[in-house]
């Protein structure tokens, strides 16, 4: 038998935890993007208020409220977060769960 | 009545942050990954396609600047080839990794429209400054598709196209019609 194949059962293991262990951290990874994306555009508003019309709303049109940076930079971390991040998350621990060839 | 130009960048600039995103969870996940739910494949040349039409848009209301005009056309252009080049790649059309080179050239083109259609020095106003530095990241960042092109596969590619976009995104949400490089009129504005 090739000494290739036949690896002690520890290193196996550790080989296999160490690879859960890395796509755990693309999972995170991926999970997180949405969220900080959200946090950007909520510490944003917060520095920056005069860019929320809802708070100043002196000589604002309606385009100014459609179009509200902090909160655009918000709903785009929403859509990240809720459509895209959930399937990839999904579908990396699925590759995790997969017998390996 | 037609919105201020600054509001068609914010909404430009959130297609780039989401395109920024997708690509990053890409690079994250890996294209095996990724590619696992047909749809997800499709979303990087769909998005490319639609900012291209909403570049058309703003190009059809940019009548009171032909530079502008031919500028936004450009764009609007570049947009919709790189993006129809990726659909086909991603339907198996095309296999090179040489149509890279396609999505480079249209990072360059679009960069150097930046470059000459603004015609004040890097320091007139925030929007000359954002003018320049925006053309000269484009420029700069269509060495990542380039790279991809010529040496595939490596993350450093994909990684650097990627952030070419959110910080598209963070460049293109500071811009404003009228205010100085740093700071804001407002309050100045509101007081006269």
């Amino acid at each position: 038998m090739s000494s290739e194949i036949a690896t002690s059962i520890r290193r196996r293991v550790t080989r296999r935890t160490r690879s859960d262990i890395r796509r755990q951290r693309r999972v995170v990874a991926v999970q997180l993007l949405g969220p900080l994306t959200i946090i950007a555009g909520l510490v944003w508003a917060i520095a920056q208020p005069y860019r929320i019309a809802f708070l100043h709303p002196e000589g604002k049109g309606v385009y100014d409220y459609l179009a509200q940076p902090p909160l655009l930079v918000v709903v785009v971390g929403l859509v990240f977060f809720f459509l895209v991040a959930p399937g990839l998350a999904e579908d990396l621990e699925k590759e995790g769960r997969a017998p390996e060839s | 009545m037609l919105p201020k130009a600054e509001i068609a960048h914010w909404l430009a600039a959130s297609v780039a942050l989401l395109l920024g995103l997708i690509l990053l969870a890409e690079v994250i996940v890996g294209p095996e990954v990724f590619g696992r739910r047909r749809w997800r494949a499709y979303l990087w040349p769909f998005v490319a396609l639609v900012g291209g039409l909403g570049l058309w848009v703003v190009a059809i209301f940019s009548t009171f600047s032909t530079m502008h005009l031919v500028a936004h056309a450009i764009w609007a252009e570049s947009a919709m080839i790189a993006g129809a080049v990726q659909l086909a790649v991603v339907r198996g059309k095309l296999t090179s990794p040489r149509w890279s080179l396609v999505t480079a050239a249209a990072l360059f083109i679009s960069g150097a429209a930046f470059l000459v259609h603004e015609q004040n020095s890097w320091l007139f106003s925030r929007s000359a400054f954002l003018h320049h530095t925006i053309g000269w990241s484009l420029v700069v960042a269509s060495l990542f598709p380039l790279g991809a092109a010529l040496r595939p596969r490596r993350a450093v590619w994909s990684t650097g196209f990627a952030l070419t976009f959110v910080m598209l995104a963070v460049m293109l949400y500071s811009d404003r019609d009228a205010a100085p490089i740093f700071g804001h009129f407002e309050g100045i504005v509101s007081r006269r």
